[in-house]
């Protein structure tokens, strides 16, 4: 069996950030625990753990752009990555149907406790036409700037390629503004009602979700200054672009079922 | 680099030496073998546990227990708790799903596709290396306060809130949901890499109709794996926020809902007990077909009734609910949905047994575990359809009729399914066979043993002995007895499992490349025992 390799698979070298990157999510989840039970230097580990698992994950992935440089990503391997990338989107949208279950658990079959109607007595919803319908149109707007940078990187104009992931990159940070504004504007608290609880855990999951596509895209954009994608081999910018293409349907979801038909 | 480079037979520079090897591994092999010891060890804790369950349950009275909590009598019936909970977490996390799906998948799927390694090499190796962190949370909990003034956690695998958010409100809870969302994320990511790697990496002319069934019931297993256990990270984020940041998803103060963590949980945990069983099915069509000579019967049938069970697994979840005030006609759906997959577990079941008719059959020790599993799963599986029937589910839920029930489809079936894989596999990991006396008894030990502890169980649970209580009437004595006899019968069984991996690693006889003759058709026999560190480099082509 030994003897020279004769296919085009990617068999990775060993490396150490598997194991750092699990051994710095063991040190978040204590640090997390004894923050939560307010015990000493809880909130320090927690943060220590999530500094070292984002200095893992960003080591572990310059390997891989690292690997692409160098060849490793034959055809066959990029087909790889793509299953991959839509298999963790898949992953991703499952554990958003956990939220929508329980938002749509208690939205249509509200308790007579807490009014027996949706929205629940005393809770004032957001007017859906104005902050989240102001921020679907970001979004959308975004999911087509993204696009327009895509079709400039298959037609080689990397000038285009920056300025469409520009403005889809501060697209994003804007919507996560609109959000925070929104946020320090409602009329409702996070704790003690099943109303704050599935809007607060829904958006916010969807919220960091912007975040880290915000930052997938910022990566991508820079990877673009350095001329790092052809037009034929630039999975990195694809994956981003599916991520953020799956957080606007996610949002879609929200804005059509929490912002309006339950206001 | 070298000397090991040698003995391996690979090229250097990805035959890593030393400790390197281990905890840095890219190599699909040696990850597998990193699986299968880690579910030794949580193998060996699980099974502990449940002697000291037994031990304790032994006679009426809680005796035992106090001697381990220096006579105090609450810290007893608390750690009874903690050990039922503790048993159930780490029997489906850390033995069953790291043997069959990390140990036995990462070894032989890529192989059986004829694949050089796993899709993402590197991705294999966090997916294993959760796993310590995640049993290392929870034995940190054991250790720290769940309900007021007592350690450990005590809510039962299946966590359902409110006993844990408003009744442990000590960090030993908190220590214990992230010690299963760690091992969901090594689980969700595992997923990915074996469904990557079985649709992208097949030699050419392995078509998924010619794929082995191993290889088919990991990608239907994965999938499970990948669709289902989001939501238990979800639900499991719920009960953290319940707990610690005041929402009110389960508390009816707020207008939340307890039912809803059942419901979620359930999502999760109907198609998990899939996931706990398919590798299993796959591994036994290999040995029966190995055994008997012969194809295994009806292969696409084979194949496409474990996508049926998979698929069918994501909408039976309430079954495990009928008591919680579903309405009659919900009731009556899980019901029927529940017995519909009989169909493609029956066609599973007739498959292995017309493989056999007319076999050539020869009865070594992974062929005895096999038909010992088809046995005692299809016991398993007959009371499944008992307790399908809602109207009867309401007099035997939550009593040991449906511990039996699920532990001739777990222990006697999904441990039964590691210990033939075990056996039918050890000499072409090790290069090393096993003794095959000694894993004769090993098998009439263990089956007696298991059917002395679990058989009992039906009849208390039909007499409506409740399930988790430290203490029973006095009515209930004579089979709780009997069944404890078994438990120590078993725990024979698996101190002579431990001396015969002793006695194959240090002096079993060297394997040949296909020890099972011409009934073992798939690629692993066509490898050296043990196989080279990087096999397929040129790739196979298959007819």
């Amino acid at each position: 069996m030994s003897g020279a390799v004769q296919h085009d698979y990617h068999l990775v070298p060993p490396s150490r950030w598997p194991i750092m990157a699990s051994a710095s999510a063991f040190i978040m989840a204590i640090g997390g625990v004894r923050w939560m039970h307010e015990m000493a230097f809880g909130g320090y580990i927690f943060l220590a753990g999530l500094i070292a698992l984002l200095y893992v994950s960003f080591s572990w992935w310059a390997d891989v752009i690292d690997e692409a440089h160098a060849g490793d990503h034959t055809p066959i391997v990029q087909i790889g990555l793509r299953y991959g990338m839509l298999l963790f989107i898949a992953s991703e949208v499952m554990f958003f149907v956990a939220w929508f279950w329980a938002y749509f658990d208690v939205s249509l079959f509200t308790p007579a406790s807490i009014g027996g109607t949706w929205p629940p007595t005393g809770i004032e919803t957001f007017d859906p036409w104005h902050i989240p319908f102001v921020n679907t149109l970001i979004l959308l707007l975004s999911g087509t700037t993204v696009t327009w940078a895509h079709h400039a990187l298959l037609e080689g104009d990397r000038k285009s390629l920056i300025t469409g992931l520009w403005a889809t990159v501060l697209l994003g940070i804007t919507f996560s503004g609109f959000q925070a504004y929104e946020y320090m504007h409602a009329t409702f608290d996070f704790a003690g009602h099943i109303y704050g609880s599935t809007f607060y855990m829904a958006t916010g999951f969807h919220g960091v979700h912007v975040i880290i596509g915000t930052i997938f895209l910022a990566v991508c954009l820079i990877r673009a200054y350095k001329g790092h994608f052809t037009p034929k081999q630039h999975f990195g910018f694809e994956a981003a672009a599916w991520y953020w293409h799956f957080v606007d349907v996610v949002w879609l979801f929200l804005f059509v079922s929490i912002y309006w038909w339950g206001a | 680099m070298s000397n090991a480079a040698e003995a391996h037979g690979g090229h250097d520079d990805h035959t890593p030496t030393g400790w390197r090897r281990w905890l840095y591994s890219t190599n699909h092999k040696d990850i597998g073998t990193l699986y299968l010891i880690f579910a030794i060890f949580a193998g060996l804790v699980g099974f502990s546990m449940s002697v000291l369950m037994r031990i304790e349950l032994m006679y009426p009275g809680v005796d035992f227990l106090p001697a381990l909590t220096g006579g105090n009598i609450d810290a007893a019936y608390h750690l009874f708790n903690v050990l039922i909970t503790a048993h159930g977490l780490i029997m489906v996390f850390f033995l069953v799903m790291p043997a069959l799906i990390g140990g036995f998948g990462n070894w032989f799927v890529p192989i059986m596709i004829g694949a050089p390694d796993m899709a993402f090499p590197r991705m294999n190796n966090i997916s294993f290396w959760l796993l310590p962190p995640a049993i290392l949370l929870l034995v940190f909990s054991t250790f720290v306060e769940g309900p007021a003034s007592f350690n450990g956690v005590g809510g039962g695998w299946t966590v359902y809130a409110p006993l844990s958010t408003t009744g442990q409100p000590g960090p030993a809870m908190d220590l214990a949901i992230l010690a299963l969302h760690l091992a969901g994320a090594s689980s969700i990511l595992g997923a990915v890499n074996f469904i990557t790697t079985i649709f992208n990496m097949r030699a050419p002319g392995m078509t998924m109709h010619k794929m082995p069934l191993f290889a088919w019931s990991v990608l239907v297993t994965a999938f499970l794996l990948l669709l289902s256990l989001p939501v238990l990270a979800g639900a499991i984020t719920m009960l953290l926020t319940d707990r610690n940041f005041g929402t009110t998803f389960f508390d009816p103060a707020g207008g939340g809902d307890p039912v809803l963590f059942q419901h979620l949980f359930w999502f999760f945990g109907h198609p998990e007990v899939y996931i706990l069983i398919l590798p299993g099915f796959g591994l036994i069509s290999h040995i029966i077909s190995t055994f008997s000579k012969k194809p295994i019967f009806g292969y696409l049938g084979m194949a496409y009734a474990m996508v049926a069970i998979g698929v069918i697994g994501f909408f039976v979840w309430a079954h495990h609910m009928y008591t919680v005030g579903l309405n009659v006609d919900v009731k009556a759906y899980f019901l029927g949905a529940t017995m519909v997959i009989a169909v493609p577990t029956g066609i599973k079941i007739f498959s292995w047994i017309a493989t056999m008719w007319g076999g050539s059959i020869k009865f070594d020790t992974p062929m005895l575990w096999a038909v010992g599993f088809i046995a005692l799963f299809t016991v398993g599986g007959v009371t499944g359809v008992v307790l399908a029937n809602a109207g009867v589910d309401h007099a035997f839920h939550d009593t040991y009729y449906v511990v039996a029930h699920f532990h001739y489809t777990m222990s006697l079936g999904a441990v039964f399914s590691i210990f033939a894989g075990f056996y039918y596999w050890i000499g072409k990991m090790s290069g090393r066979q096993y003794p095959e006396t000694l894993g004769k008894i090993h098998f009439w030990l263990t089956f007696v043993g298991v059917n002395i502890i679990f058989f009992p169980q039906h009849f208390l649970g039909m007499a409506g002995m409740p399930r988790r209580y430290v203490d029973y009437p006095d009515a209930y004595a004579f089979w709780n007895f009997v069944s404890s006899i078994g438990a120590y019968l078993s725990a024979a069984g698996v101190v002579l499992f431990l001396y015969i991996i002793y006695k194959t690693l240090k002096s079993g006889e060297k394997c040949p490349d296909n020890p099972w003759g011409e009934g073992a058709t798939t690629l692993e026999w066509t490898l050296t025992s043990p196989p080279p560190f990087h096999q397929f480099n040129e790739l196979p082509k298959i007819k």
